[in-house]
Formats: structure tokens, sequence, C-alpha cells
């Protein structure tokens, strides 16, 4: 094994610091693998194992077939084996791991220049072998990516390990054990993307964005991940590993120190109450909510039930898991969001079309309105679960008042059904809106009217107001959510809400920000949601401050 | 070195099948096995290449042999294109 240190930087998109193998992700179907090699005699051995993998399973084939179809059309499997094991094919991979290229790249080009080849010769026959060189070059590649016998989307590994992939998004990591993971390493992504907010509600280390750096990754190594600075280190030596062995120490001995901070209230030097709640999207997150003794729920992102299910889920479906989440937090405010999906993701019960632009396209709230039957379903299972607890709904992505009023009459119009049926729920229920699109900022005068409370989504005002695309790293130095002009609208929110009487919050990444989190309180801000693994500190925080000065 | 020719007499030719088991013999002889064809030529051990030079049937294949035991080979051979093309 080559034994150079190397140090990547990426984004810190999760803290923490997480040391082991990394194993690279492949999606079931695709095949993912690096061009370049560092160890050639790693590549050597894989492929000669692979070739022997291949014909054992063509082994097997052929026994099947024989069986099935007979000696003659069971040949074929015999055929693909002795492709496999020609030393054309054999001569062309090694030439080219030679030159420092991976097994499996070098598989897939030799097959791809074999294969032409024979796609390009007169006879019809020959031609056919041309599907022969792509399906046993598939299956030395799949072997190579995923071992024997598998397809794909496992973490291939019994100890956890660091994952590494060119992308995660949510329907990878929702059928992944997390408890396989030791941290996210990935070539694309964000601070905001999908993986980033994930990592950090479940306290898994995570660097992203690491562009070209990522190609230095050599699977199977060793590996520190440092999700505070947002560095991978490979291949670590000695003195580093020790460096990371004390910092770890460090950090074991800070959480100690937070747990202190359980059962204190969260409240400032000069007795300022300020509710330190928690972002959720699922019911499997409620025990880190209690573990870290949250004020309460700030965001329920209830995204989560719409992409998991195959079917538009259901209002009893719906119902158990509010009710659920509504009860173990007891008396404790639960705010929940309904529906915020845009064409950026696909449902498969559902056609939100395609967007040019899908942050401000057709998502969130606007679907909810045009298919009120989906809304309605929703509305109803949390008026119904809020007998369980405090419940309040939470509009995401309103623009306009008429936006507002639409969604209230339909609201209303649940309640009434309810009525009708004999069913019951809470008569205090709260109603808020997300105050997100930099409109509703401008107009939070007259909205703060018709409504219980604001709650800032930061991320997405300062995309809006910023005219930032949150998601590309490029312009991660413009998408600055400190930025005067964000603050300003932000101010003009909290401050019509407290002429109105209502509570404003922040449900954006930039409360855990502690220097913006100060500003945040001092516009009047006395609620915020944050991941659960950053309650205790912030609590430690506020207390030490004293907006009075 | 001992050479000899063959018509091919397979409706299908030097296909894959019999491609992959005169590449498997042509590996277990410690002599050189040249195929030759229409100007073509090509090691026999070499599975791939074989197959690529398309020998249909009619066509006649020159087959060298060259090395120890070349005698043995060629009779084996010869015998080997009568059972299989």
């Amino acid at each position: 094994m080559v034994n150079a240190m190397k140090m990547i930087r990426g984004i810190a998109a999760s803290g923490g610091i997480g040391k082991g193998v990394i194993k690279m992700f492949n999606r079931p179907g695709e095949f993912v693998f690096q061009e370049k090699s560092f160890d050639k005699e790693y590549e050597i051995k894989s492929f000669k194992k692979a070739q022997s993998l291949a014909v054992e399973e063509l082994k097997s084939l052929y026994e099947k077939a024989r069986k099935l179809v007979g000696e003659k059309d069971a040949q074929i499997f015999e055929a693909h084996s002795m492709m496999v094991e020609s030393e054309d094919l054999s001569d062309m991979v090694m030439d080219m791991i030679e030159e420092g290229y991976t097994a499996p790249y070098a598989v897939q080009k030799a097959g791809e220049q074999l294969s032409d080849m024979f796609a390009s010769m007169d006879d019809a026959y020959m031609r056919e072998r041309a599907s022969d060189i792509h399906d046993i070059t598939a299956r030395l590649v799949r072997i190579l990516c995923f071992g024997s016998g598998n397809t794909g989307g496992e973490i291939e590994s019994d100890t956890p390990c660091i994952l590494a992939a060119e992308d995660l998004f949510p329907s990878d990591t929702m059928a992944m054990d997390m408890n396989k993971v030791l941290a996210f390493i990935t070539k694309k992504g964000s601070r905001v993307s999908h993986l980033s907010i994930l990592a950090r509600t479940l306290g898994i280390p995570a660097v992203v964005g690491l562009n070209e750096q990522f190609d230095c990754i050599f699977p199977e190594s060793e590996a520190i991940v440092d999700g505070d600075e947002g560095m991978v280190i490979l291949m670590p030596d000695d003195s580093t590993v020790q460096v990371y062995k004390r910092k770890r120490e460090e950090k074991l001995v800070k959480i100690k120190r937070l747990q202190g901070m359980k059962g204190k209230e969260s409240i400032t030097l000069d007795g300022t109450r300020i509710d330190i709640c928690a972002n959720i999207s699922s019911l499997s997150d409620i025990p880190k909510v209690l573990e870290n003794d949250a004020d309460g729920i700030g965001l329920f992102r209830t995204e989560f039930l719409y992409m998991e299910s195959s079917m538009l889920p259901s209002e009893e479906m719906q119902l158990e898991v509010y009710g659920k989440v509504l009860e173990s937090m007891k008396n404790k405010r639960v705010i929940i969001r309904t529906f915020d999906i845009g064409a950026d993701k696909s449902l498969p019960y559902l056609d939100l079309g395609k967007d040019e632009n899908p942050a401000m396209g057709y998502r969130a709230i606007r679907v909810s309105i045009m298919e009120q039957d989906m809304m309605k379903t929703q509305i109803r299972a949390l008026l119904r679960a809020s007998v369980y607890g405090k419940l309040a709904i939470m509009f995401p992505m309103i623009a306009t008042a008429s936006e507002l009023k639409k969604a209230k009459s339909i609201v209303q119009a649940c309640k009434k059904e309810l009525d009708d049926e004999g069913l019951p729920y809470s008569g205090n229920v709260e109603i808020g809106i997300m105050i997100e699109v930099p409109s509703a900022a401008i107009m939070s005068d007259e909205l703060a009217k018709e409504v219980d409370f604001f709650s800032i989504g930061t991320n997405d005002l300062t995309q809006f107001t910023l005219a930032v695309d949150r998601m590309n790293p490029r312009l991660a130095d413009i998408y600055d959510p400190s930025n005067p002009a964000v603050l300003r609208l932000m101010e003009m929110a909290a401050q019509n809400a407290r002429k109105n009487g209502i509570f404003c919050g922040v449900c954006g990444e930039s409360a855990s920000d502690l220097q913006l989190l100060e500003k945040y309180l001092r516009m009047g801000i006395t609620e915020i949601s944050v991941a659960p693994s950053k309650i205790l500190e912030i609590r430690e925080f506020i207390r030490s401050i004293d907006l009075s000065r | 070195m001992i050479s000899f020719d063959y018509v091919v007499k397979d409706e299908a030719g030097i296909h894959a099948r019999p491609a992959s088991l005169l590449a498997k013999k042509a590996k277990s002889f410690k002599c050189t096995v040249t195929l030759s064809c229409n100007g073509w030529s090509c090691d026999a051990r070499k599975l791939m290449m074989v197959m690529a030079m398309g020998v249909k049937k009619g066509d006649t294949i020159t087959i060298t042999v060259d090395g120890e035991e070349e005698e043995k080979v060629a009779v084996e051979l010869k015998q080997f294109f009568e059972e299989n093309l």
C-alpha cells in the first residue's frame, strides 16, 4: 500500500471527527469507480480475483441453464467464462493497470475497445459478440465494485466505515443503516444540501464539496474525517492519529460539560426566555430530541413521509406519526410544516412536472393549494393528532396574502368536516408561516395580523434575497445569511411580529451560528430550531449573554 | 514448424464455442499455434483475436505449429478441427 499521507479540503458540513476505513458507495445499478490508482498491485490482485469470481458465477449459471434449456444453449456461459479469462482481455487490462488506471476503469475501457471492434465487423454473428463483451465487462465491473452476487446499494462493511460517494440523495440515505456510517465524504454538495442537513441531525461528521480532490480517495484505505474543519486526512501517519485522538477526547470532555445544561432553563442573563427547539424529519429523531432536552420541536419536516412512501400517505398513517410525535413531546410545542416538496424531487404518485427553477417553482404550499385533497388529508391528520399534544401548523413558502388566506380556509373547511364527522381536535392549534420569501418579510406587518407565529427560514430567505443558489458550491461566498439585506428583512419580520403580539422564530441553519444567534436575539427573535446535537451548546451560550447591554 | 490447411465446414464458422475450445487447447501446448486466414494471422491462444478474424464456413485456414512436440500437436489439432469445425 502506498504510504503517503494526504490532506484534502472540502466544506465542513457536519461537525465531529471520524476515523476509519473508506468504503465507496455504489448506487444500485450504477458503477462508480475511480479512474486512477495509487496501488498497481492492489488493482492487479482485484482484477485476478474478479476474474475467478466471474468464472465461478458463470459456472453456476452454466449448470442452471443446462438443466433449464439444455447443453447447447447453456454453452454461451462457457464461452463467456473463456472470454473472461482470455489472454486478450487480460493483457489489455494489465497494460492499463500498468499505466496507472484502476481495475474497473481498465476493464471498462478494454471491454469498450473489444466490443467496438466486433460491432464494426461485417458478419452479423460477429456483431453479436459485441454484446457478449458488454456482458462480461459488466459482470467484471460489478464484481469489482460490489463483490460477487451483490447489486449494490448496501454498505459493504460489517464494521462502521467512512462512506464516500459522488453525492448522496435522500433516497440513498433512506435505506441506509446509519449505525454503519462513521462519517460521510462526498464530491459534490454544500452545507445546506440534503446530506449535510441529515448528517447534522444525526450527529455524523461530514465533509462535502471535495470536487477534484475526491479523486485522491483510495477505497479501503484509512482516513480521518474532520467535520469541524472540513478536512479529510487520507492515510494518516501516527502523529496525526495522536493529534486527532486528543481532539476527540477534548470533544468528549465538552459533551460531558454540556450535559450539565440539561434541565436548565433557556434564559439569558437579563431574564429573556428563549425556546431552543429541535428540527426533525421523522419519528426516529425523537430520542435525540429528548436526550438533548429540547424546549420543543421548531420544525418537523413532513417531506420524508411523502418521499418514503410509494403512494400518497393516508390520513391514518399521518395521524399515527403526528400523534406519536406530539405525545412524546408532552406539553412542549411541536411545529409541523406542511408539504414542502418541489420538482427537484420526484414522487411516483404525484406529477410535479419539470421546473426550470425548482427552488422558485411549483412547490410547497403552491402544490398543496392545487392538490387540495392531498392538503386536506394532511390537515385533517394534523388536526386529529392535535389532541395528543401542543400542535402548531406551519405553511412553507408563503409569498402572498392570498395564498395564506387560501391555506387558512382549507384548515377551516377541514375543521368543519371533522365537526360534522364527530372527530375531535384541539381548540388551541396555532397556525403560522415560514418567512422565507422576501415578499413575506416585506409584508410581515399585514401577515402578522393573520397568524399566530412566524418562523424565518434563513436558508431560503438568503437564497431568494441575494438571488443565489444555495446548492451551488461555487457561490458559497455570496450565499451569506449575515448579509445586511437578509438581516434587515429578518428584523422587519421580528419587529412586526412583536408589534402584533406574536412570536418570531428562526428555523434555518444560521441559528446555530452563535454570533448570528446573538444578532437574532437582539432583533427580538424568541425561538430557534436547530439540529438536536446543538441544543445544549446553545443553551450554555444563551445563559451567558445579557441582551440589555 | 509444421503447417496444414483446413476448410471450415461449420455453419457458423469459428464461433465463440469452438474458438474458446481452441484457445483452451492451444494454451495447453508448449509450442506456438498460429491461425491464418485471408491474410490475417493471430495467436490461437487469443480468444478474442481468433473470433475477430471472422472465419466463415467455406474459408480455408492455415494452422502453423512451431516448437516442442509440434508433430504431436499438429495431429491433435487436425483432429480437433475435424470434430469441431
